[in-house]
């Protein structure tokens, strides 16, 4: 068992970043939204399933592709986000996060219930665009040109958006309303905006993740569910609201999973929890956290 | 003496010339996964199914109505038996039809014989319903682990598959599944080179995909079903397993798995099935009939047995004008040789297994597909007698009562 060639180790290590892309995109989307809004944003597993469904829709019924669905998923699917924000999570504000992660909760499973009933449980097919179809043919396995796609375009948001909190104006605004938001509305700054704008940017980042999930994984009303509470353990290690935290624990723990997935694969759906139960113990704030 | 004998006889005699249903209706229940992972090939289809048999049968018997009621099982045994026990006592339901998830309808199969009343299994995959917990009451319909098993199994090594490596699930049903058809494998004169198993529900498999492609095996057997085959198969095509000359052999598959797929990602996938819509001319007519009440969608096997099972269930009530005695009807059920337009002829065995040929199919390329739901073509036909477990290797108590 333990006699693996380096060269499959290899190509298991590249398959873990790739799904550590995506446990990357949406716990930095969950990191945000907890960050300022104090919100567990538990339908961001179903806002991921609309996401693709949206692309599937879009594809279905009008013939609009997989390049225009990269952008009007996630616009779509934020405006969703902005009548939530709005309609329901502002209503809350200000009590114990636990009243918005029943609410965000008690969504999901309305979403996921009603899209169940529309569309069946196997899914949708969604075909990849032609243009990354097939794969490059190195040494020790096949690596299909959407996987790289999809960490590229991972990496490219993540740090772009890292970028966007920790080095602009815009960025530190939003980081003084974490802090102190009756001081920030003092100076002018229309918080209740910045806001309901950084949690409909949050569940965009889950529907580009849904978008890049359509054409491997089958589009389905459970996706989300199978999903989301790998990225909670993956935002409870990286520590909760942290940025840089959510994407390197992401990467990292995809890595991790795909390890296990060749030495032991049946313990591979636990081994992240696992680590969580550890890090809770050592540092309750998560790796990159601040302590309270 | 003899004035007892005809005492009893005058008074029986009234009562067996009168129809004698329980409840003066003869109440069928669908009971099946409405909402998760099986939704699709059983689900409201097989509740479709279930009234096309009561309509094509008239609707009433004898007088009788005939009525379909349906429940969600959620694929919990707990919840299935606490439905099935009040179906059974309180809404007087003759007889359960379905069932998906193996452990709900080994739950049911034993409410059902306490209760005396009839079970017809279309959507299990567990051959212990008619090996060792086999049941007087029950009859298992459309296909089990064992038949899939050996159609597929065999009939792919004698086509030269005769390397097999396994992705399994790993729980009960996906256990059984790999070692069934690894002994079928080794039977026919194939090798198994390894095996992984992977947790149920898992989104990503490429990591295991690699793991078979790596073992050069000619042949990767899926043992596992619904979600977890349709993500194995999207990623094979997408790591170029089968244009790298591997073949995939699903072990359960169903007509919805492929059409969630795609034919782009699913073809050249070999499977077994009993029941294809697009078979012969009556299957057609059969289908295209459902169809029409099912928004378009073609019947699954699990869902045109349940067809198959009630119009035969009906047949035998007919006959016994009575559903009191859910024993007795499974013996004139299984009296009676069965002839629908779903099976054709078939016959039901003393352990309650119903025997039909099964099918090896592949999965046809887009190009050779002339519309929505034209996806399979024809392998090989498996005589019921080479698919189905032979009636002695079984250990169902039933038959060595006979002997």
């Amino acid at each position: 068992m333990l006699a693996v060639p380096i060269q499959a180790l290899f190509g298991q290590v590249l398959i873990g970043l790739i799904n550590g892309a995506f446990y990357a995109l949406l716990s930095l989307g969950l990191a945000i939204i907890f960050g300022l809004l104090n919100v567990i944003n538990f339908c961001h597993g179903a806002l991921y399933m609309l996401g693709a469904f949206v692309a599937w829709f879009l594809m279905d019924k009008a013939g609009i592709g997989y390049w225009p669905a990269l952008i009007l998923a996630p616009l779509a699917v934020g405006i969703v986000g902005v009548g939530i924000e709005r309609g329901l999570l502002r209503r809350i504000s200000g009590l114990d996060p636990l009243y918005g992660l029943l609410l965000t909760f008690g969504l999901a499973l309305i979403l996921q219930g009603l899209f169940s009933n529309w569309f069946g449980s196997s899914g949708m097919p969604y075909d990849m665009p032609e243009q990354l179809r097939g794969g490059q043919i190195l040494p020790f396995m096949v690596l299909p040109n959407y996987r790289v796609w999809v960490i590229g375009v991972s990496l490219v948001v993540c740090l772009g958006t890292w970028a966007v909190i920790e080095r602009t104006r815009l960025g530190s605004w939003l980081r003084a309303a974490t802090e102190n938001a009756p001081l920030v509305s003092a100076f002018g700054i229309n918080v209740p905006r910045i806001v309901t704008l950084t949690y409909a940017f949050g569940v965009g980042l889950a529907a580009l993740a849904g978008v890049l999930a359509a054409p491997i994984y089958r589009v389905s009303p459970q996706m989300g569910a199978d999903l989301i509470i790998v990225v909670f353990a993956v935002v409870v290690i990286g520590g909760m609201g942290s940025i840089l935290g959510s994407i390197v624990t992401g990467f990292a723990l995809g890595v991790l999973e795909g390890l296990t997935k060749v030495f032991y694969p049946e313990a591979s759906n636990t081994v992240i929890f696992v680590i969580m139960a550890i890090v809770l113990l050592i540092r309750p704030a998560g790796l990159f956290g601040k302590s309270a | 003496m003899n004035a007892r004998i005809a005492l009893v006889l005058a008074l029986a005699l009234p009562l067996a010339a009168r129809a004698d249903f329980t409840g003066k209706v003869i109440k069928i229940g669908v009971l099946n996964d409405q909402s998760g992972p099986y939704a699709d090939l059983a689900g409201q289809g097989s509740v479709i199914a279930a009234k096309m048999a009561v309509e094509d049968s008239g609707g009433k018997i004898d007088g009788t109505p005939v009525e379909v009621i349906s429940a969600d099982h959620q694929n919990k045994p707990d919840v299935g038996s606490s439905i099935a026990r009040q179906w059974y006592d309180v809404e007087g339901v003759d007889v359960i039809v379905d069932v998906p998830t193996s452990s709900v309808a080994l739950a049911v199969s034993q409410i059902t014989r306490e209760k005396n009343k009839v079970f017809l299994g279309s959507s299990p995959g567990t051959s212990d319903l008619t090996g060792k917990s086999c049941s007087p009451n029950t009859v298992h319909w459309t296909y089990d682990t064992y038949a899939q098993a050996h159609t597929t199994g065999s009939a792919v090594v004698q086509t030269g598959g005769d390397t097999w490596f396994f992705l399994t699930a790993d729980y009960a049903f996906g256990q059984a599944l790999e070692r069934d058809t690894a002994a079928v494998v080794v039977e026919s004169g194939g090798k198994v080179l390894g095996s992984v198993k992977h947790p149920l529900n898992t989104t990503d498999f490429s990591s295991f995909l690699l793991q078979a492609q790596s073992s050069k095996a000619k042949v990767i057997g899926l043992a596992n079903a619904g979600g977890d085959t349709i993500n194995t198969i999207k990623s094979a095509a997408e790591f170029g397993i089968v244009k790298g000359g591997q073949k995939m052999a699903g072990l359960l598959i169903f007509i919805s798995d492929i059409h969630a797929l795609g034919l782009q990602t699913a073809q050249g996938l070999l499977l077994s099935e009993g029941f294809y819509w697009d078979r012969d001319e009556q299957t057609r007519a059969f289908s295209k009939k459902y169809a029409q009440k099912s928004g378009g969608k073609m019947p699954t096997s699990a869902q045109a047995g349940v067809y198959s099972a009630v119009l035969h269930y009906l047949k035998a009530v007919k006959a016994l004008k009575s559903d009191a005695d859910g024993k007795a009807v499974v013996d004139q059920m299984k009296k009676t040789p069965t002839d629908d337009p779903v099976f054709g002829k078939g016959t039901i065995r003393a352990d309650g297994r119903k025997l039909h040929p099964m099918y090896l199919y592949e999965v046809k390329k887009p190009s050779e597909s002339k519309g929505p739901w034209d996806y399979y073509k024809l392998v090989k036909e498996v005589p019921a007698d080479k698919a189905y477990r032979p009636l002695d290797k079984g250990d169902c108590p039933l038959v060595a009562a006979k002997k």
